[in-house]
Parts: structure tokens; C-alpha cells; sequence
């Protein structure tokens, strides 16, 4: 266990983000453990608001300036996050972590080509020659499947399609050959052929380079199609954990279980049959949340879950944040049938 | 079908007429579709200037469609191919630049905004931008039966508290302004006021696609009742393959501006015939551990609509595509013994 934990390429435990707002302190990251290991595809799913982005932006040092960040451990190959100078954490995000981001232009800058920004990072933060760093870019850029690429390192960002754009992204976030890569909703906006064959290269080429990927989306389709273990996250927790094939299978915890159920899955939901929904809305984050966040929402919430649930371990390397997440739920004494 | 021409169409026929605003259900002769699309086309110049020809970008051309009384017809097709804009010609919101829709067989083309309001209500993608933020939630749901002089401000009063009603909002929501409610909330408020006039027939533009899928599922659900309460008569427009596949009781397929297939739900997701329907049907990613990714064998040249390829429109990215695919456009032809429709040379 202990031998495993070391070999982690990431290891976060109670990570807390914090935002000062209008009617108080937002609570958008509240206490959650992760790890990754190296080489892996972790998804990280849940709704909107749930805390994914803001995870992310924490463990790039990215947050926004007023946010309040607290970790018991944030440890990236080793290497103590929360203490990092801003310098040295600036070199760490260039040369081992990188991210992408749902909008690309956001990380494009549209006033330089696109070579330059390819290259920049390289030279910087491994003083390779110019020329290399041109080479290395034009061989990614083939490879993710840009044609013409020696001549697209003379284009800006806004002479490409969203999908082109998106590869770019790939590649450039491939240039340093990172350790790990932080891929926020990188398809989203992105219409569903040109998302197949973005999501079929980022898996490719993350097998290829063992290069660990934390993948962030809100769909659960795509999860099942490239992670190699997937985080749940609701209302700023991650509720439950587990390998792909055994969360699919076994969900153990209610939100969980009730997202998969909502979802019409072709062949075995009845067409035009009723959905199950769920219920009711997620909890403000303003605020302290009292006991189990998903309660108002459960299908079956108990007395007990007023108070806050413990991360329970099931066999498997499965988590699950629920009072009941490895015994049923006790069934309200029934009075004596007479035969 | 389109062998009258349009403008006879919409001379002959008597425009469409204001309904009975009761509560009775309306009848039409079943054999009618409840609307019928005939050639419409919509084309946008572009760039035009004081001395500068601007280009033309044919955002929908020539899309005839027939949606049965009581039946969904789904509208796929990737971003920038024409479904937003076939939707607001229905609405009456853009003049088509060819063709006609035609209502209970009436043509849209020069009725007047009630009697257009009265028959078709659209329930658009984005609950937060769609809603005057400094309303309360009954002036926005009774906005259409005042704009449009209907009842007495109780008799209103009381047709949008029973409509929070059918839509599942508590009556309290009546009080409070958009802000106050979740997006699901929000997405209800819309189908309200699109309910309020007691249309037959609703347009929904990707009505749940900027809402969460514990959300979404609770708007499907209340889409489903109501149609079937109702009656109602819906052009589902969504790219989410699994909720189309739900909902609908037939698919129009759109590419850059045409429809390429079009058939029953079971044609089209049980056996799809045009390469670019089976394209988005592989591209569709269920929740199915241990698949991967597929290959979907498409290029990613996006077409720019503004200059199409010639011939087929889809033959850049099509993995069947030979050279009279280059040369001719096919047509979209019936499938025989099918009441289905594919425009490929080698489906
Ligand atoms: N007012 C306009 N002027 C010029 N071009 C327009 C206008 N409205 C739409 N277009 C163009 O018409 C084409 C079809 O647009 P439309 O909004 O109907 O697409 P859509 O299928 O609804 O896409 P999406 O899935 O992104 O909503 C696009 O190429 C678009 O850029
Ligand atoms: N800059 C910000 N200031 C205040 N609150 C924010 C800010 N960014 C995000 N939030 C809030 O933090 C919570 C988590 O947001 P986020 O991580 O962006 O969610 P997700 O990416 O899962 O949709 C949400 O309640 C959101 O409204
Ligand atoms: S702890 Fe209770 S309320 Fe929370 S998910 Fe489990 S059963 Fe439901
Ligand atoms: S006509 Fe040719 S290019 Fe067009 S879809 Fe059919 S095979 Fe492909
Ligand atoms: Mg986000
Ligand atoms: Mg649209």
C-alpha cells in the first residue's frame, strides 16, 4: 500500500478551495482525495458546478487570485505543491504538467503563429535549439493528424477549425513531454464526429507516450470509452471512485447509480418510456453542508445521513462516499404478516 | 411532393385562420400533416458592400419534410448545418428565401403573428439568456396572451397558474424572477410560455442541451407527458443521439444545409444508409465500458457552407465517395418499399 502510494504520480488528500462571494465563503472544492498514477486516464466526472474545473485550476496553480487553498497533501511525483515557489511552479507547469482547456483560444494567443507558441515552451523550459523545437513541433503535429503541418506553423489560431485547434492543443501540450496532462472538457464545444476522433488520438498517444492524463467531463459516455479509472464528483466532493469497468458495474453510491439510470441508453431503455430523473437540485456551496450533500436528492437517505458519510473502502481499489455504500440500507421494520 | 409550385400554394389556399382559444381540443383531418415543409431554402449574403458583390451561403436549401399529427420528428446534424435556421423560418422569425411551410395544410407564408403563435411555439436551447432576467416568472409565461390580447388580466391570471401547474413549477415561481430558479426551473418556465398559447405544435431547439443529464432527464420526462396530454406535435432538434433516439418517432438527417436521410427511428438507428448518418451513429459514445473509441473513417474538413463542395457535399469526408460523387449531387430519392428517404448515389 504504503509502496504504491509513493509510486503515485499525483497524490491529493483533503483539498480545499475556497471563494470569498457576495453572501459569504463558497465552499467550490471541499476536502477531496484523488491520486493518479503514472500513465493512467483518470476522468473526473460530475455536473456543472461540482468543483472539476476549479480541482484542476488547484493543481496547476491556476486558481483564481482570491481563492483560499488548503491540502493536508498535494504532492506532484514527490514534490510538495503547496509550499512551491510561484517561480518554481511555474517551471513545473510548463515542463511536466500541462492543460487543456474546453476553449482553445483561450490558451491560443491569436497575435502569434502558431509555431511560435509550439515552440516557445520547448526552448524555455528545455533550452533546445529553435530548429529542434520546429522539428519536434511539425513531427506532432503529423501525428496528430494535421496536414500541410510544416506550413500551418506559419498560421494564426483563428485561420483553423475548432477541431484543428483542439489538436493543436494536443500537440503542444504533448511538446515537453509532460508527466502529466489536465484536459478540461476538451471536447465539449466540439460537434460529435470531430469528438470521436479527437478522443480516439488523445488515448492513442497518452498510451503511447505514458503520459498520465486527468480527463475532466460531465459525460458519462466518454468516460466509459477512454478512462482507466474514474472520480464522481458532487457538490465539491468526490463521492465515489473506482476502476472504469467496476463503477459501470457496481455503482455504489446513490448519485452515482441514479446519473447512470438517467441517461436513455439505446436498446434497453424503452423508446419514449419515462426517464428516471432525479430528483431536486444540488445543495449551495455557500456556506458549511451538513451531513451527506446528496441527501435532499437520495432515493435512500436515512436518519444517519446527517452526518457526514466516511470515504468507505470496498474491495477492488472502490470508494464510495455513503453511509451504505457496502451494506443496504436498514428496511423499516414491517409489522407481522399472519399466514 | 413538390410538384405544385409554391406560389401557387400560397395563393390558393385559405392563409391560416385563428383557432378557438378554448381549452377543447382542435380537430384537422388526420390525413393532414400537421406541418409540412415544402423546398424551403433560406440563403444569407455575406459581406455584401457598397461596391462589392457579397457572397451567398445557402444556410438551408431545399428541405422538404412532412411531420404527421401527434408524431416527433428529430433534427440531427453538426453544428452550422442549417437546423437552427430551418427552425426559425417556422417560427416565422426568418422569411424563407424559397418554399413553404404549411400548417394544417394552411400556408405560413403572410398569416398574421397571432394566428402563427396560436399553432407553433418554440422552447429554445439557453433557459438563461431566453428569459427577461427583470420579469417575474408569470409576466413572462402570460407575456404571449397579453401581447396577443387574450382573456382578461384574471382569466390570464389563471390560464398561467394552471399552466405552472402542467409544467410542474410550484406556484410560488410565479412571484420570483428568473434569477431565483435553477436551470431546470428555467427550461420549465420557457416550456410554459411556449405552452401558453396552446399551440399544436412546439419547436424544441436543443431544449436540454445546456442543462445538466439529472436535469435533463426531468424535461424529457415532462416533454413526454406533455405531448402525450396534449397531443402535441413536435421538431426535435438535439445532438444528443441517445435523447433523439428516446424521443422521436422519425429522424431527418442534415448536412450542410440538406437533408441527406430520413426515416423512422428504427431506419434510421437500426439500419442507417447514408455514410454520414452511420458517421454521427458510430460517433455517438454510450456509456459502455471496454469499446474505446470507434474509427469513424471521417476526415475532419469541415466544409465551409459559404463555398460547398461540388457534387455530393459530403464526398470530402466520405469514406465511399468515387468520382461521380464529386460531379453529380444526389438526390434525395425514396427508398423503395420504404417511406424512408437517403441522398447517396451508393446507398
Ligand atoms: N443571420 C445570419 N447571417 C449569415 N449567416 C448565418 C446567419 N444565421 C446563420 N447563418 C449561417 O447559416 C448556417 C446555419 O446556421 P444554423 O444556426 O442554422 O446552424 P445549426 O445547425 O443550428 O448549428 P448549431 O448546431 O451550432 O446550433 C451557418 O453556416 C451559419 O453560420
Ligand atoms: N471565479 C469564481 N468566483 C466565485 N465562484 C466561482 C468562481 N469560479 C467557480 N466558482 C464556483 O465554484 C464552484 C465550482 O466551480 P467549477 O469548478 O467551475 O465547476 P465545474 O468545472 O465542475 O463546472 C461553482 O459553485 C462555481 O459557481
Ligand atoms: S449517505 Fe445517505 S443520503 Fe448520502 S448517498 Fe448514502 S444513503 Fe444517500
Ligand atoms: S453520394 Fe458519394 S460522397 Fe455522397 S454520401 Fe454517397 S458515397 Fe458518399
Ligand atoms: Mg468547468
Ligand atoms: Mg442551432
Amino acid at each position: 500500500m504504503s509502496r504504491l502510494e509513493v509510486n503515485n504520480l499525483l497524490e491529493v488528500k483533503n483539498l480545499r478551495v475556497d471563494l470569498p462571494v457576495e453572501a459569504g465563503t463558497l465552499h467550490a472544492v471541499r476536502g477531496i482525495d484523488f491520486h493518479v498514477e503514472r500513465g493512467e486516464m483518470l476522468c473526473l466526472v460530475g455536473e456543472s458546478g461540482c468543483g472539476k474545473s476549479m480541482t484542476s485550476l488547484a493543481l496547476m496553480g491556476l486558481l483564481p487570485r482570491k481563492s483560499r487553498l488548503s491540502a493536508d497533501h498535494l504532492q506532484f511525483d514527490g514534490i510538495d505543491l503547496t509550499t512551491l515557489s510561484e517561480r518554481r511552479r511555474s517551471d513545473l507547469r510548463g515542463a511536466r504538467m500541462a492543460m487543456i482547456f474546453q476553449e482553445p483560444m483561450t490558451a491560443l494567443n491569436p497575435a502569434y503563429t502558431l509555431g511560435n507558441q509550439l515552440c516557445e515552451g520547448l526552448i524555455r523550459h528545455r533550452g533546445v535549439s529553435r530548429q529542434e523545437a520546429r522539428e519536434r513541433a511539425i513531427y506532432l503535429l503529423e501525428r496528430v493528424g494535421i496536414s500541410a503541418a510544416k506550413d500551418r506553423l506559419n498560421q494564426y489560431p483563428h485561420q483553423l477549425s475548432g477541431g484543428l485547434r483542439q489538436r493543436v492543443m494536443i500537440a503542444m501540450a504533448l511538446m515537453c513531454e509532460p508527466d502529466l496532462i489536465i484536459a478540461d472538457e476538451p471536447t465539449t464545444a466540439l460537434d460529435v464526429t470531430i469528438q470521436a476522433q479527437i478522443l480516439r488520438l488523445l488515448r492513442e498517444l497518452q498510451q503511447e507516450f505514458g503520459t498520465a492524463v486527468i480527463f475532466i467531463t460531465h459525460d458519462l459516455g466518454v468516460v466509459a470509452r477512454i478512462a482507466d479509472r474514474v472520480a464522481v464528483m458532487y457538490a465539491g466532493e468526490v463521492i465515489e471512485s473506482a476502476p472504469t469497468p467496476a463503477l459501470y458495474a457496481n455503482p455504489a453510491h446513490p448519485y452515482t447509480r441514479g446519473l447512470l439510470s438517467c441517461i436513455p441508453a439505446p436498446g434497453k431503455t424503452p423508446p419514449g418510456s419515462r426517464l428516471q430523473a432525479i430528483p431536486g437540485v444540488v445543495p449551495s456551496l455557500v456556506g458549511h453542508v451538513e451531513g451527506c450533500a446528496f441527501r435532499n436528492r437520495c432515493p435512500q437517505a436515512q436518519p444517519t445521513c446527517e452526518q457526514t458519510p466516511p470515504l468507505m473502502s470496498l474491495p477492488g481499489d472502490h470508494r464510495a462516499r455513503c453511509h451504505y455504500a457496502d451494506r443496504p440500507v436498514p428496511v423499516p421494520l414491517q409489522p407481522e404478516m399472519s399466514s | 411532393m413538390s410538384a405544385h409550385s409554391t406560389t401557387e400554394v400560397a395563393g390558393s389556399r385559405p392563409a391560416l385562420e385563428i383557432p378557438d382559444p378554448s381549452m377543447a381540443p382542435r380537430t384537422a383531418r388526420a390525413s393532414t400533416p400537421a406541418l409540412e415543409l415544402c423546398g424551403l431554402s433560406k440563403t444569407f449574403t455575406l459581406g455584401a458592400g457598397l461596391f462589392k458583390r457579397g457572397r451567398t451561403l445557402g444556410a438551408v436549401s431545399d428541405v422538404s419534410l412532412r411531420i404527421p399529427r401527434g408524431q416527433v420528428m428529430g433534427l440531427v446534424g453538426e453544428s452550422g448545418c442549417g437546423k437552427s435556421t430551418l427552425a426559425k423560418m417556422l417560427l416565422g422569425l426568418t422569411t424563407p428565401s424559397d418554399g413553404d411551410v404549411l400548417v394544417d395544410g394552411k400556408p405560413l407564408r403572410g398569416a398574421n403573428q397571432k394566428a402563427l403563435a396560436r399553432h407553433i411555439q418554440p422552447i429554445f436551447q439557453d433557459p438563461y439568456s431566453s428569459l427577461n432576467p427583470r420579469k417575474r416568472i408569470a409576466q413572462i409565461v402570460g407575456l404571449p396572451l397579453q401581447v396577443h390580447g387574450i382573456g382578461t388580466s384574471r382569466e390570464r391570471a389563471a390560464r398561467v397558474a394552471e399552466t405552472l401547474d402542467v409544467v410542474g413549477l410550484p406556484r410560488r415561481a410565479a412571484d420570483q424572477f428568473p434569477g431565483q430558479l435553477s436551470g431546470g426551473q428555467r427550461q420549465r418556465v420557457a416550456i410554459a410560455r411556449a405552452l401558453i398559447m396552446r399551440p399544436d405544435i412546439v419547436i424544441c431547439d436543443e431544449p436540454t442541451s445546456a442543462l445538466d443529464v439529472s436535469v435533463q432527464a426531468q424535461i424529457l420526462n415532462l416533454l413526454l407527458d406533455l405531448k402525450a396530454e396534449f397531443g402535441l406535435t413536435y421538431l426535435f432538434i438535439s445532438h444528443d443521439l441517445a435523447v433523439v433516439e428516446h424521443l422521436v418517432d422519425r429522424v431527418a438527417v442534415m448536412y450542410l444545409g440538406r437533408i441527406v436521410e430520413e426515416g423512422t427511428r428504427e431506419q434510421i438507428f437500426g439500419s442507417p444508409r447514408h455514410p454520414y448518418t452511420r458517421a454521427l451513429l458510430d460517433s455517438a459514445l454510450t456509456p459502455e465500458p471496454g469499446l474505446g473509441v470507434p474509427d469513424i473513417g471521417l476526415g475532419d474538413a469541415m466544409p465551409d457552407p459559404s463555398d460547398p463542395p461540388s457534387g455530393c457535399a459530403f464526398h470530402p469526408r466520405c469514406p465511399k465517395a468515387q468520382a461521380l460523387c464529386r460531379q453529380t449531387r444526389p438526390r434525395l430519392e425514396d427508398i423503395q418499399g420504404d417511406n424512408a428517404r437517403v441522398a447517396c448515389h451508393f446507398a
